[in-house]
Protein backbone atom coordinates (compact mmCIF):
# COMPACT_ATOMS: atom_id res chain seq x y z
CA UNK A 1 0.00 0.00 0.00
CA UNK A 2 1.28 3.57 -1.12
CA UNK A 3 1.65 5.68 2.25
CA UNK A 4 -0.52 8.96 2.59
CA UNK A 5 0.75 12.15 4.10
CA UNK A 6 -0.87 15.60 4.83
CA UNK A 7 0.87 18.40 3.00
CA UNK A 8 -1.58 21.19 3.29
CA UNK A 9 -4.55 22.64 5.83
CA UNK A 10 -7.49 24.57 5.38
CA UNK A 11 -10.11 25.88 8.22
CA UNK A 12 -13.17 27.78 8.38
CA UNK A 13 -13.98 27.76 12.07
CA UNK A 14 -16.20 29.95 14.62
CA UNK A 15 -12.72 31.07 15.88
CA UNK A 16 -11.32 31.72 12.62
CA UNK A 17 -11.96 32.43 9.06
CA UNK A 18 -8.24 30.54 8.55
CA UNK A 19 -5.96 27.90 9.93
CA UNK A 20 -3.57 30.10 12.13
CA UNK A 21 -6.46 32.70 13.56
CA UNK A 22 -8.45 29.61 14.57
CA UNK A 23 -5.50 27.64 16.26
CA UNK A 24 -4.37 30.94 17.97
CA UNK A 25 -7.76 31.07 19.72
CA UNK A 26 -8.26 28.10 20.16
CA UNK A 27 -4.62 27.71 22.24
CA UNK A 28 -5.94 30.83 24.09
CA UNK A 29 -8.85 29.13 25.55
CA UNK A 30 -11.51 31.45 23.34
CA UNK A 31 -14.81 30.20 22.68
CA UNK A 32 -16.88 31.20 19.33
CA UNK A 33 -19.91 30.88 21.34
CA UNK A 34 -22.44 33.65 21.74
CA UNK A 35 -26.29 34.48 21.03
CA UNK A 36 -27.66 33.57 17.67
CA UNK A 37 -27.19 36.05 15.13
CA UNK A 38 -28.02 34.61 11.80
CA UNK A 39 -31.54 34.33 12.80
CA UNK A 40 -33.92 36.29 15.44
CA UNK A 41 -34.04 32.74 17.51
CA UNK A 42 -37.33 34.02 19.69
CA UNK A 43 -39.42 31.39 20.57
CA UNK A 44 -36.59 28.78 19.82
CA UNK A 45 -35.11 26.67 23.27
CA UNK A 46 -31.54 27.19 22.48
CA UNK A 47 -30.51 30.53 21.31
CA UNK A 48 -27.13 30.30 21.01
CA UNK A 49 -24.95 29.07 18.61
CA UNK A 50 -20.99 28.86 17.66
CA UNK A 51 -21.32 31.03 14.14
CA UNK A 52 -18.47 31.87 11.76
CA UNK A 53 -17.89 35.42 12.09
CA UNK A 54 -18.39 38.41 9.38
CA UNK A 55 -15.38 39.65 7.62
CA UNK A 56 -15.77 42.71 9.96
CA UNK A 57 -15.00 40.57 13.49
CA UNK A 58 -11.53 40.30 13.93
CA UNK A 59 -11.59 36.74 13.71
CA UNK A 60 -14.00 37.01 11.22
CA UNK A 61 -14.70 35.16 7.43
CA UNK A 62 -14.29 36.92 4.28
CA UNK A 63 -16.26 35.18 1.11
CA UNK A 64 -14.93 37.06 -1.23
CA UNK A 65 -11.46 35.87 -1.01
CA UNK A 66 -11.96 32.69 -2.75
CA UNK A 67 -15.52 32.27 -3.65
CA UNK A 68 -17.28 33.83 -6.85
CA UNK A 69 -19.94 36.82 -5.93
CA UNK A 70 -22.23 34.41 -8.39
CA UNK A 71 -21.69 31.03 -6.58
CA UNK A 72 -21.94 32.59 -3.04
CA UNK A 73 -25.50 33.49 -4.17
CA UNK A 74 -26.51 29.96 -5.54
CA UNK A 75 -25.21 27.65 -2.73
CA UNK A 76 -25.89 27.38 0.83
CA UNK A 77 -23.17 28.63 3.47
CA UNK A 78 -21.57 25.22 3.90
CA UNK A 79 -20.40 25.21 0.43
CA UNK A 80 -19.08 28.60 0.36
CA UNK A 81 -17.05 27.40 3.62
CA UNK A 82 -16.15 24.04 1.68
CA UNK A 83 -14.94 25.72 -1.27
CA UNK A 84 -12.89 28.34 0.96
CA UNK A 85 -11.19 25.69 3.48
CA UNK A 86 -10.15 23.88 -0.06
CA UNK A 87 -8.55 26.88 -1.50
CA UNK A 88 -6.93 27.69 1.15
CA UNK A 89 -5.23 23.60 1.95
CA UNK A 90 -4.29 23.79 -1.67
CA UNK A 91 -2.29 27.19 -1.53
CA UNK A 92 -0.72 26.08 1.73
CA UNK A 93 0.06 22.78 -0.04
CA UNK A 94 1.88 24.57 -2.79
CA UNK A 95 -0.81 23.36 -5.41
CA UNK A 96 -2.36 25.75 -7.27
CA UNK A 97 -1.26 25.41 -10.30
CA UNK A 98 -1.34 21.75 -11.84
CA UNK A 99 -0.52 20.05 -15.05
CA UNK A 100 -3.33 18.44 -16.70
CA UNK A 101 -1.96 15.01 -15.71
CA UNK A 102 -1.66 15.76 -12.32
CA UNK A 103 -5.33 17.50 -12.06
CA UNK A 104 -6.56 13.90 -13.66
CA UNK A 105 -4.90 12.22 -10.56
CA UNK A 106 -6.36 14.77 -7.77
CA UNK A 107 -9.64 14.20 -6.37
CA UNK A 108 -12.27 15.58 -3.98
CA UNK A 109 -13.74 13.70 -0.63
CA UNK A 110 -15.32 16.79 1.22
CA UNK A 111 -18.87 15.81 2.42
CA UNK A 112 -21.23 17.07 5.40
CA UNK A 113 -23.63 15.85 7.89
CA UNK A 114 -26.86 17.41 6.43
CA UNK A 115 -25.88 19.93 3.99
CA UNK A 116 -27.80 22.66 2.20
CA UNK A 117 -30.98 23.00 5.32
CA UNK A 118 -31.01 26.54 5.59
CA UNK A 119 -31.46 26.80 1.71
CA UNK A 120 -34.46 24.05 2.38
CA UNK A 121 -35.81 25.69 4.52
CA UNK A 122 -36.06 28.93 2.73
CA UNK A 123 -37.10 27.68 -0.35
CA UNK A 124 -39.83 25.31 1.08
CA UNK A 125 -41.51 28.64 2.83
CA UNK A 126 -41.29 30.43 -0.63
CA UNK A 127 -42.85 27.36 -2.63
CA UNK A 128 -45.74 27.06 -0.05
CA UNK A 129 -46.63 30.90 -0.06
CA UNK A 130 -45.32 31.64 -4.21
CA UNK A 131 -45.83 28.78 -5.71
CA UNK A 132 -43.39 26.77 -7.74
CA UNK A 133 -42.79 28.88 -10.26
CA UNK A 134 -40.85 31.03 -7.48
CA UNK A 135 -38.52 28.47 -6.81
CA UNK A 136 -35.08 29.58 -7.64
CA UNK A 137 -33.50 27.50 -10.40
CA UNK A 138 -30.47 26.78 -8.49
CA UNK A 139 -32.41 25.18 -5.33
CA UNK A 140 -31.00 21.52 -5.95
CA UNK A 141 -27.73 22.05 -6.84
CA UNK A 142 -26.97 24.92 -4.39
CA UNK A 143 -27.98 22.64 -1.72
CA UNK A 144 -26.49 18.87 -2.25
CA UNK A 145 -23.78 17.66 -0.13
CA UNK A 146 -21.65 16.25 -2.96
CA UNK A 147 -21.48 20.11 -3.87
CA UNK A 148 -18.29 21.32 -2.66
CA UNK A 149 -16.40 18.44 -3.91
CA UNK A 150 -18.28 19.42 -7.58
CA UNK A 151 -17.23 23.19 -6.49
CA UNK A 152 -13.99 22.53 -6.32
CA UNK A 153 -13.23 20.52 -8.76
CA UNK A 154 -14.69 22.78 -11.42
CA UNK A 155 -12.82 25.74 -10.11
CA UNK A 156 -9.72 24.00 -10.13
CA UNK A 157 -10.29 21.39 -13.02
CA UNK A 158 -9.41 18.32 -10.83
CA UNK A 159 -10.53 15.10 -12.43
CA UNK A 160 -10.08 12.53 -10.41
CA UNK A 161 -12.39 10.86 -7.51
CA UNK A 162 -15.26 13.14 -7.08
CA UNK A 163 -16.73 11.77 -3.85
CA UNK A 164 -19.12 12.75 -0.53
CA UNK A 165 -19.45 10.71 2.65
CA UNK A 166 -22.79 11.72 4.01
CA UNK A 167 -22.19 10.12 7.97
CA UNK A 168 -23.60 12.47 9.72
CA UNK A 169 -20.86 13.47 12.59
CA UNK A 170 -18.67 11.10 11.80
CA UNK A 171 -18.53 12.34 8.35
CA UNK A 172 -15.37 14.81 8.43
CA UNK A 173 -12.83 11.74 9.67
CA UNK A 174 -14.50 9.32 7.08
CA UNK A 175 -14.15 11.70 4.42
CA UNK A 176 -10.35 11.99 5.54
CA UNK A 177 -9.98 7.75 5.75
CA UNK A 178 -11.77 7.42 2.78
CA UNK A 179 -9.75 9.36 0.99
CA UNK A 180 -6.38 7.70 2.41
CA UNK A 181 -7.33 5.04 0.76
CA UNK A 182 -7.83 6.22 -2.30
CA UNK A 183 -4.45 7.54 -2.48
CA UNK A 184 -3.29 4.11 -0.95
CA UNK A 185 -5.01 2.23 -3.53
CA UNK A 186 -3.67 4.12 -6.43
CA UNK A 187 -6.81 6.01 -7.48
CA UNK A 188 -5.51 9.53 -6.82
CA UNK A 189 -2.14 10.98 -5.86
CA UNK A 190 -3.80 13.99 -4.35
CA UNK A 191 -7.32 14.09 -2.13
CA UNK A 192 -8.60 17.45 -1.02
CA UNK A 193 -10.36 15.96 2.26
CA UNK A 194 -12.75 17.14 4.76
CA UNK A 195 -16.17 18.32 5.51
CA UNK A 196 -18.55 21.12 5.66
CA UNK A 197 -21.43 22.11 7.41
CA UNK A 198 -23.62 25.22 8.63
CA UNK A 199 -27.40 24.43 10.07
CA UNK A 200 -27.41 27.25 12.17
CA UNK A 201 -31.04 28.34 10.64
CA UNK A 202 -34.28 27.97 12.68
CA UNK A 203 -34.93 24.14 11.52
CA UNK A 204 -31.69 23.31 12.31
CA UNK A 205 -31.62 24.34 15.36
CA UNK A 206 -35.69 23.62 16.57
CA UNK A 207 -34.90 19.74 15.28
CA UNK A 208 -31.64 19.53 17.26
CA UNK A 209 -32.94 20.55 20.30
CA UNK A 210 -36.45 18.54 19.77
CA UNK A 211 -34.08 15.75 19.16
CA UNK A 212 -32.62 16.93 22.68
CA UNK A 213 -29.29 16.94 21.75
CA UNK A 214 -28.78 20.74 22.10
CA UNK A 215 -27.70 22.67 25.11
CA UNK A 216 -30.90 24.58 26.11
CA UNK A 217 -29.97 25.59 29.87
CA UNK A 218 -26.80 28.15 29.05
CA UNK A 219 -28.36 30.30 26.63
CA UNK A 220 -27.39 33.26 28.86
CA UNK A 221 -23.96 32.14 29.72
CA UNK A 222 -23.15 31.20 26.14
CA UNK A 223 -19.45 31.14 26.20
CA UNK A 224 -19.78 27.90 28.95
CA UNK A 225 -22.55 26.01 27.04
CA UNK A 226 -20.20 23.45 25.82
CA UNK A 227 -18.93 21.75 28.67
CA UNK A 228 -17.57 18.47 27.39
CA UNK A 229 -17.15 15.85 30.78
CA UNK A 230 -18.43 18.47 33.23
CA UNK A 231 -20.57 17.63 35.51
CA UNK A 232 -23.40 20.09 34.31
CA UNK A 233 -22.72 19.67 30.80
CA UNK A 234 -25.98 19.12 29.10
CA UNK A 235 -25.89 18.87 25.33
CA UNK A 236 -24.37 20.26 22.68
CA UNK A 237 -23.75 24.15 21.00
CA UNK A 238 -24.40 23.69 17.23
CA UNK A 239 -21.27 24.92 15.20
CA UNK A 240 -20.54 25.62 11.67
CA UNK A 241 -17.61 26.03 9.50
CA UNK A 242 -15.40 23.64 7.36
CA UNK A 243 -12.11 21.30 7.05
CA UNK A 244 -10.08 20.41 4.42
CA UNK A 245 -6.88 18.74 4.23
CA UNK A 246 -4.59 17.99 1.14
CA UNK A 247 -3.58 14.69 1.14
CA UNK A 248 -0.71 13.05 -0.87
CA UNK A 249 1.12 10.08 -2.00
CA UNK A 250 3.84 10.07 0.36
CA UNK A 251 6.83 9.86 -3.05
CA UNK A 252 5.08 12.55 -4.73
CA UNK A 253 5.30 14.86 -1.24
CA UNK A 254 8.90 14.22 -0.39
CA UNK A 255 10.12 14.42 -4.06
CA UNK A 256 8.44 17.91 -4.86
CA UNK A 257 9.71 19.62 -1.09
CA UNK A 258 6.21 19.72 0.47
CA UNK A 259 5.93 20.52 3.90
CA UNK A 260 4.69 16.87 4.99
CA UNK A 261 2.68 17.90 8.70
CA UNK A 262 1.20 14.08 9.19
CA UNK A 263 0.85 10.63 8.18
CA UNK A 264 -2.45 8.87 7.77
CA UNK A 265 -1.50 5.55 9.28
CA UNK A 266 -4.52 4.06 11.05
CA UNK A 267 -8.54 4.44 10.02
CA UNK A 268 -10.91 2.44 11.76
CA UNK A 269 -14.82 1.97 11.17
CA UNK A 270 -17.26 0.70 12.65
CA UNK A 271 -21.35 0.68 13.19
CA UNK A 272 -23.23 0.44 16.34
CA UNK A 273 -26.44 -1.18 15.54
CA UNK A 274 -28.04 0.22 18.34
CA UNK A 275 -29.45 3.14 18.14
CA UNK A 276 -30.63 5.99 15.89
CA UNK A 277 -29.13 9.04 18.44
CA UNK A 278 -27.90 7.12 21.25
CA UNK A 279 -24.74 5.72 21.29
CA UNK A 280 -23.97 1.82 22.39
CA UNK A 281 -24.29 2.15 26.36
CA UNK A 282 -20.86 0.63 26.36
CA UNK A 283 -19.56 1.97 23.20
CA UNK A 284 -19.11 -1.61 22.09
CA UNK A 285 -18.95 0.42 18.34
CA UNK A 286 -16.96 3.15 19.16
CA UNK A 287 -13.94 0.75 20.72
CA UNK A 288 -14.23 -1.20 17.38
CA UNK A 289 -13.25 1.87 15.67
CA UNK A 290 -10.75 3.00 17.69
CA UNK A 291 -8.95 -1.04 17.83
CA UNK A 292 -9.12 -0.79 14.37
CA UNK A 293 -7.48 2.38 13.39
CA UNK A 294 -4.77 1.35 16.07
CA UNK A 295 -4.41 -2.17 14.28
CA UNK A 296 -4.25 -0.72 10.96
CA UNK A 297 -1.18 1.92 12.16
CA UNK A 298 0.49 -0.66 13.68
CA UNK A 299 0.52 0.70 17.17
CA UNK A 300 0.16 0.16 20.62
CA UNK A 301 -1.58 1.97 23.58
CA UNK A 302 1.10 3.20 24.86
CA UNK A 303 1.70 4.94 21.55
CA UNK A 304 -1.08 7.25 21.29
CA UNK A 305 0.22 11.05 22.61
CA UNK A 306 -2.82 13.09 22.38
CA UNK A 307 -7.04 11.56 21.54
CA UNK A 308 -8.96 14.61 19.99
CA UNK A 309 -12.63 13.40 21.80
CA UNK A 310 -15.71 13.24 20.04
CA UNK A 311 -16.63 14.69 23.26
CA UNK A 312 -20.18 17.05 22.47
CA UNK A 313 -20.60 17.83 25.81
CA UNK A 314 -23.39 15.59 26.22
CA UNK A 315 -24.43 11.94 28.47
CA UNK A 316 -22.14 10.45 25.71
CA UNK A 317 -18.66 12.09 26.71
CA UNK A 318 -18.57 9.59 29.53
CA UNK A 319 -19.43 6.26 27.10
CA UNK A 320 -16.61 7.42 24.85
CA UNK A 321 -13.98 7.51 27.86
CA UNK A 322 -14.87 4.51 28.87
CA UNK A 323 -14.29 3.04 25.40
CA UNK A 324 -11.34 4.99 25.25
CA UNK A 325 -9.50 3.75 28.75
CA UNK A 326 -10.36 -0.18 27.35
CA UNK A 327 -8.60 0.84 23.92
CA UNK A 328 -5.63 2.54 25.50
CA UNK A 329 -5.85 2.09 29.55
CA UNK A 330 -7.26 3.55 32.39
CA UNK A 331 -4.80 6.48 32.44
CA UNK A 332 -4.88 6.56 28.74
CA UNK A 333 -0.88 5.33 29.06
CA UNK A 334 0.12 8.57 29.20
CA UNK A 335 -1.78 9.85 26.53
CA UNK A 336 -3.93 13.55 26.86
CA UNK A 337 -7.69 13.91 26.21
CA UNK A 338 -9.28 17.15 24.62
CA UNK A 339 -12.97 18.24 23.77
CA UNK A 340 -12.29 21.00 20.77
CA UNK A 341 -15.66 21.43 20.92
CA UNK A 342 -15.46 23.02 23.92
CA UNK A 343 -14.55 26.34 22.25
CA UNK A 344 -16.11 25.77 18.94
CA UNK A 345 -19.40 24.12 19.28
CA UNK A 346 -20.11 20.94 17.23
CA UNK A 347 -19.47 21.61 13.61
CA UNK A 348 -21.64 17.81 12.78
CA UNK A 349 -20.16 17.12 9.26
CA UNK A 350 -17.71 19.29 9.68
CA UNK A 351 -16.38 18.01 12.76
CA UNK A 352 -14.15 15.48 11.93
CA UNK A 353 -12.18 17.45 9.52
CA UNK A 354 -11.76 20.46 11.68
CA UNK A 355 -10.68 18.39 14.47
CA UNK A 356 -8.20 16.65 12.53
CA UNK A 357 -6.46 19.73 11.91
CA UNK A 358 -6.42 21.04 15.35
CA UNK A 359 -4.75 17.73 15.66
CA UNK A 360 -1.87 17.78 13.04
CA UNK A 361 -1.35 21.61 14.40
CA UNK A 362 -0.84 20.14 17.64
CA UNK A 363 1.95 17.89 16.77
CA UNK A 364 3.44 20.50 14.80
CA UNK A 365 3.51 23.18 17.46
CA UNK A 366 3.78 20.31 20.62
CA UNK A 367 0.87 22.48 21.97
CA UNK A 368 -2.71 20.49 23.43
CA UNK A 369 -5.83 22.40 22.92
CA UNK A 370 -7.98 22.84 26.23
CA UNK A 371 -11.01 21.43 27.16
CA UNK A 372 -12.94 24.71 28.45
CA UNK A 373 -15.34 24.74 31.19
CA UNK A 374 -14.65 21.43 32.78
CA UNK A 375 -14.63 22.52 36.46
CA UNK A 376 -16.29 19.55 37.88
CA UNK A 377 -15.41 16.44 36.02
CA UNK A 378 -17.42 13.81 36.31
CA UNK A 379 -17.20 10.44 37.72
CA UNK A 380 -15.02 8.18 35.96
CA UNK A 381 -12.44 10.71 34.63
CA UNK A 382 -10.10 10.78 37.80
CA UNK A 383 -6.54 10.58 36.92
CA UNK A 384 -6.90 11.47 33.60
CA UNK A 385 -5.32 14.51 31.60
CA UNK A 386 -8.69 15.98 30.47
CA UNK A 387 -6.74 19.00 29.64
CA UNK A 388 -9.18 21.39 31.82
CA UNK A 389 -9.39 25.04 30.57
CA UNK A 390 -6.04 25.61 29.83
CA UNK A 391 -3.46 24.68 26.57
CA UNK A 392 -0.98 22.31 27.68
CA UNK A 393 2.59 22.07 25.93
CA UNK A 394 3.88 18.58 25.34
CA UNK A 395 5.44 16.47 22.66
CA UNK A 396 3.02 15.07 20.74
CA UNK A 397 4.13 11.85 17.94
CA UNK A 398 0.70 10.29 17.15
CA UNK A 399 -2.76 11.24 17.75
CA UNK A 400 -5.98 10.00 17.86
CA UNK A 401 -9.26 11.64 16.51
CA UNK A 402 -12.80 10.03 17.26
CA UNK A 403 -16.16 10.84 14.90
CA UNK A 404 -19.11 9.02 16.26
CA UNK A 405 -22.96 10.41 14.55
CA UNK A 406 -26.22 9.78 14.29
CA UNK A 407 -27.26 6.18 12.92
CA UNK A 408 -24.73 4.49 14.97
CA UNK A 409 -21.63 5.22 12.72
CA UNK A 410 -18.22 5.35 14.35
CA UNK A 411 -15.11 6.77 13.01
CA UNK A 412 -11.24 6.42 14.51
CA UNK A 413 -8.42 7.95 12.63
CA UNK A 414 -5.07 8.18 13.79
CA UNK A 415 -2.22 10.48 12.31
CA UNK A 416 1.48 10.83 13.04
CA UNK A 417 4.71 13.14 12.76
CA UNK A 418 6.95 11.78 9.74
CA UNK A 419 10.85 12.23 10.33
CA UNK B 1 -30.46 55.59 -20.06
CA UNK B 2 -33.96 54.82 -19.75
CA UNK B 3 -35.48 53.64 -15.43
CA UNK B 4 -36.23 50.35 -16.85
CA UNK B 5 -33.15 49.74 -18.77
CA UNK B 6 -31.41 51.31 -15.01
CA UNK B 7 -32.97 48.75 -13.20
CA UNK B 8 -32.39 45.99 -15.63
CA UNK B 9 -28.43 46.72 -15.59
CA UNK B 10 -29.02 46.63 -11.62
CA UNK B 11 -30.48 43.28 -11.04
CA UNK B 12 -27.72 41.72 -14.10
CA UNK B 13 -24.43 43.48 -11.94
CA UNK B 14 -26.12 41.79 -8.71
CA UNK B 15 -27.18 38.77 -9.93
CA UNK B 16 -23.84 37.86 -12.18
CA UNK B 17 -21.57 39.64 -9.86
CA UNK B 18 -20.07 41.46 -13.07
CA UNK B 19 -19.19 45.08 -13.73
CA UNK B 20 -21.72 47.57 -14.38
CA UNK B 21 -19.97 49.24 -17.07
CA UNK B 22 -19.94 45.32 -18.96
CA UNK B 23 -23.64 45.43 -19.02
CA UNK B 24 -24.21 47.72 -22.24
CA UNK B 25 -27.87 46.52 -23.87
CA UNK B 26 -25.98 45.00 -26.52
CA UNK B 27 -24.21 42.36 -24.06
CA UNK B 28 -25.31 38.82 -24.68
CA UNK B 29 -25.97 37.43 -21.27
CA UNK B 30 -24.17 33.75 -21.87
CA UNK B 31 -21.64 35.06 -24.30
CA UNK B 32 -20.89 38.70 -22.39
CA UNK B 33 -21.35 37.91 -19.30
CA UNK B 34 -20.65 34.60 -18.39
CA UNK B 35 -24.22 33.13 -17.35
CA UNK B 36 -25.30 29.87 -18.38
CA UNK B 37 -29.45 28.94 -18.52
CA UNK B 38 -29.95 28.49 -15.18
CA UNK B 39 -28.58 31.92 -14.71
CA UNK B 40 -30.94 33.66 -17.33
CA UNK B 41 -34.07 31.31 -15.66
CA UNK B 42 -33.13 33.32 -12.33
CA UNK B 43 -32.61 36.78 -13.82
CA UNK B 44 -36.17 36.54 -15.68
CA UNK B 45 -37.68 35.48 -12.57
CA UNK B 46 -35.93 38.63 -10.60
CA UNK B 47 -37.37 40.57 -13.50
CA UNK B 48 -40.93 39.73 -13.29
CA UNK B 49 -40.86 40.31 -8.93
CA UNK B 50 -39.06 44.00 -10.10
CA UNK B 51 -40.80 44.94 -12.74
CA UNK B 52 -44.72 43.00 -11.95
CA UNK B 53 -44.67 41.34 -15.68
CA UNK B 54 -45.29 38.03 -16.35
CA UNK B 55 -42.53 36.70 -19.00
CA UNK B 56 -44.17 32.97 -20.28
CA UNK B 57 -41.43 30.26 -21.51
CA UNK B 58 -41.65 30.81 -24.79
CA UNK B 59 -40.70 34.49 -24.44
CA UNK B 60 -37.73 33.96 -21.79
CA UNK B 61 -36.04 31.43 -24.95
CA UNK B 62 -36.05 34.43 -26.80
CA UNK B 63 -34.25 37.03 -24.90
CA UNK B 64 -30.55 36.66 -25.18
CA UNK B 65 -29.05 40.23 -24.77
CA UNK B 66 -29.64 42.85 -22.04
CA UNK B 67 -31.17 44.71 -24.63
CA UNK B 68 -33.89 42.06 -25.14
CA UNK B 69 -35.03 41.88 -21.56
CA UNK B 70 -35.09 45.84 -21.66
CA UNK B 71 -37.27 46.17 -24.59
CA UNK B 72 -39.74 43.04 -23.67
CA UNK B 73 -40.30 44.74 -20.33
CA UNK B 74 -41.11 48.49 -21.80
CA UNK B 75 -43.48 46.61 -23.76
CA UNK B 76 -45.16 44.20 -21.08
CA UNK B 77 -45.09 46.35 -17.99
CA UNK B 78 -48.35 47.54 -16.98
Amino acid sequence: MRRVVVTGLGLVTPLGGDVETSWKNLIAGESGAGPITRFDPEGQKATIACEVKGKDHPWGFDPDKRVDHKVQRQVDPFIVYGIDAAGQALEDAGLTEMTDAEKERTGCSIGAGIGGLPGIEIESVNLHERGPGRVSPHFVHGRLINLVTGQVQIKYGFMGPNHAVVTACSTGAHSIGDAARMIAMDDADVMLAGGAESTVNPLGIAGFAQARALNTSYNDRPTEASRPYDKDREGFVMGEGAGVVVLEEYERAKARGATIYAEVTGYGLSGDAYHVTAPHPEGKGAELAMRMALKKAGLGPGDIDYVNAHGTSTMADTIELAAVKRVLGDDLSGASMSSTKSAIGHLLGGAGAVEAVFCILTMRDGVVPPTLNLHNPDDGTEGIDLVPLKAKKREVRAVLNNSFGFGGTNASLIMQKVD
Amino acid sequence: MSDTADRVQKIVVEHLGVEGDKVTQEASFIDDLGADSLDIVELVMAFEEEFGVEIPDDAAEKISTVGDATKYIEEHKG
